[in-house]
């Protein structure tokens, strides 16, 4: 399998879905003579022109809105918000709109719209640029929201997102872009709503989505060589969320830490650990250890940065307070 | 056939006798339902809020009227008229007021949620302005296919306050998008008079910002509605961008009907009725012998009959059964919902 960045896996998937169907196009900021601000759809532009690849003004309302009204008109629009940060002044248009028109309209209409963003912190961009704010869409009824961790994921996890009828919010991370991973030749698709197991274990569950797994392989492989056989659940999709697998890994491992870079009040960690209450409580030898980002709005100094975000050596430390060892 | 106009009424020249009674019988069939869903709500038959359009007509109905088969139509939560002139059902609509399965939304939308994508009528929305950006990627849709359909977007003078208005309207221009942006001021906004919220108090000159064709009509004039939709539609067709019309007019009702209506007088609103679109329509009529009280009686009682028959068919619908309804159509497929 070849290995290729998150990045180039992105701009594939967007790439072979409009050759695949033409009623795929693509909006946003920049995203076409600049070539997209994170450079995901770099090259797209000049290959499909700009009927295909339509730069808007920053109207992030209007251009999710405009995404809307084309998706029930029949095309499949990928929406691309620069980042999650200003997918805020477009709430609107993805709460009361894409995420409601279906139900409240009786099933008589459909909304296939796929609106990505980027989220995360890490790169000194300060308070307003370095959120992780997935939760506030998996809270909403009528959306599905994903947010894949490796390149393989992204690209299958983002055709199968236009491939579907249903709005998707589709949460990229900054800190991914560059990360390198195999990728499956050919088509394919992963299921939305379906988490993987990213690495089998016997002793303790990690549970995260997007750039928090990585952290996760990276602390199963410290406690490893410990002699802690961690098991790694990437959730992929936070709505519809994938309660069968994060508690057959529980009954398990009889042990879970739960991890996010956003806040973890009402956060996905929060979500995560009152599911395994109420699907795995008999099977749980000691409470679910949560760690996710410290709740300030995001400083600039790099230090201060840095001790916002959750490590490695935090997921290690709460694996083993799970399991009642030393840290 | 065109009308021989007995008086000099050069408006009415240019239309059928069949079009314009035709525009009465829209009208009246309008008003009479917006009274008897009024009545309906009174009856708790129907819940929620409710936002009546009566006083409003002419601009929607003379707006839609201006529409061909196939062109879109999106539109506001004052919307049972607006579905009803590009086609809708009118048992469907009180269906939905009633809350059953038969509605246009099957009971899940309610007044302000009515759709019916058969017709085109591409919804009633309750957030001001929403519905604005929506309309325009339709617009794109069409555009993008190379077809020749107007997209409709109705909304009030409030919403041109909002910023998704103004989003909007740059989009649709700065992609010359076949947009007829229907702006029907009825000159407050729930209880706020424009001159207190808005400042520019002629709401067609805010397009001029855009660089979008605009104009202001006599919303109590069928007509005179009707002749610059139709204009505006054509504009749009051939000249490839957007177009923007203010219709001015009043509702007599309040914003909604728990509205005790403290911000305007009771002169006021007599002074607004003195210059009743469908009075003011049959006088013309009359007056330019095309049409006679015979006529409107018998228009009142074919609405009476279509309005009856409309809450018979929604009294008669079936409610939605939770057990079975409740979390269908979240998704699209056989995504789960969780209901604990």
């Amino acid at each position: 399998m070849p290995e290729i960045t998150y990045r180039e896996a992105l701009n594939q998937a967007l790439r072979e879905e409009m050759l695949r169907d033409e009623s795929v196009l693509l909006l946003g900021e920049d995203i076409g003579v600049f070539d997209g601000s994170f450079k995901v759809t770099q090259g797209l532009y000049k290959e499909f022109g700009e009927r295909r690849v339509k730069d808007t003004p920053i109207s992030e309302d209007t251009i999710v809105g405009a995404g809307v009204g084309a998706a029930m008109a029949g095309l499949r629009p990928v929406v691309e918000i620069m980042t999650v940060n200003f997918s805020l002044l477009a709430t609107d248009q993805v709460v009361n709109h894409a995420a409601k028109i279906r139900y409240m309209f009786g099933g008589h209409a459909t909304v296939p719209l796929v609106i990505r963003m980027p989220g995360g912190g890490g790169h000194q961009l300060g308070a307003q640029h370095s959120q992780s704010l997935e939760v506030w869409y998996a809270n909403i009824p009528g959306l599905v929201v994903v947010a894949p961790a490796t390149p393989a994921d992204a690209k299958g996890l983002l055709k199968t997102s236009i491939r579907d009828d249903n709005p998707v919010v589709f949460i990229e991370n900054e800190g991914l872009y560059n990360t390198k991973g195999e990728v499956p030749e050919g088509e394919f698709l992963p299921p939305l709503g379906q988490a993987d197991v990213k690495r089998q274990g016997t002793d303790v569950s990690l549970v995260s989505h997007s750039r928090m797994v990585l952290l996760c392989l990276a602390a199963a492989d410290q406690l490893a060589q410990e002699g802690i056989e961690a098991e790694v659940v990437d959730l992929r999709s936070l709505r519809p969320l994938d309660v069968a697998t994060i508690r057959t890994s529980v009954e398990k491992t009889n042990h879970a830490v739960v991890v996010e870079e956003g806040w973890g009040s009402y956060g996905i960690t929060a979500e995560t650990a009152a599911l395994i209450y109420e699907a795995a409580f008999d099977f749980l030898e000691s409470p679910v250890a949560r760690i996710s980002g410290v709740e300030v709005p995001m400083p600039y100094a790099k230090q201060m940065e840095q001790a916002c975000i959750p490590t490695v050596e935090q997921i290690v430390a709460g694996a083993k307070k799970t399991l009642g060892k030393a840290a | 056939m065109a009308v021989d106009t007995k008086q000099q009424d050069q408006a009415l020249a240019g239309h059928s006798r069949e079009e314009l009674l035709d525009l009465h019988h829209l009208m009246l069939l309008n008003r009479r339902f917006e009274e008897k869903v009024g009545e309906m709500y009174t009856r708790a038959k129907v819940g929620g809020f409710l936002h009546l359009n009566i006083g409003e007509e002419a601009t929607f109905v003379g707006a839609i009227k201006a529409l061909r088969p196939g062109d879109y139509v999106y539109s506001t939560y004052r919307e049972h008229g607006h579905a009803i002139s590009h086609g809708v059902d009118p048992k469907r609509v009180m269906a939905e007021l009633f809350g059953r399965v038969d509605g246009t939304s099957r009971g899940r939308g309610g007044s302000m949620h009515l759709f019916d994508p058969e017709k085109r009528f591409m919804g009633g929305y309750a957030i001001v302005a929403g519905s604005i950006a929506l309309a325009v990627g339709t617009a794109m849709a069409v555009q993008y296919r190379d077809g020749d359909e107007v997209v409709m977007s109705i909304f009030g003078d409030g919403a041109t306050n909002n910023g998704t208005f103004h989003e909007s309207l740059n989009l649709a221009k700065v992609w010359n998008l076949p947009v007829l942006f229907v702006c029907v001021n009825n000159q407050y906004g729930m209880g706020s008079a424009v001159e207190r919220v808005s400042a520019v108090k002629e709401m067609y000159r805010k397009a001029w910002g855009y660089d979008i064709p605009a104009e202001r009509v006599d919303g109590m004039d069928i007509v005179a509605v009707l002749d610059a939709a139709r204009a505006a539609a054509q504009s749009i067709r051939d000249e490839k961008t957007p177009y923007f019309l203010e219709a001015v007019t009043y509702r007599y009702r309040g914003h909604s009907m728990a509205d005790p209506q403290v911000y305007r007088s009771k002169e006021e609103v007599e002074e607004w009725r003195k210059r009743d679109a469908i009075e003011g329509f049959r006088h013309r009529l009359r007056e330019a012998g095309i049409a006679s009280d015979d006529d409107f009686d018998a228009h009142e009682k074919d609405v009476e009959r279509i309005v009856q028959e409309a809450v018979d068919f929604a009294d008669a619908s079936p409610e939605p059964d939770p057990s079975t309804d409740l979390t269908q159509d979240v998704y699209a497929g056989d995504l789960p919902v969780t209901w604990r």
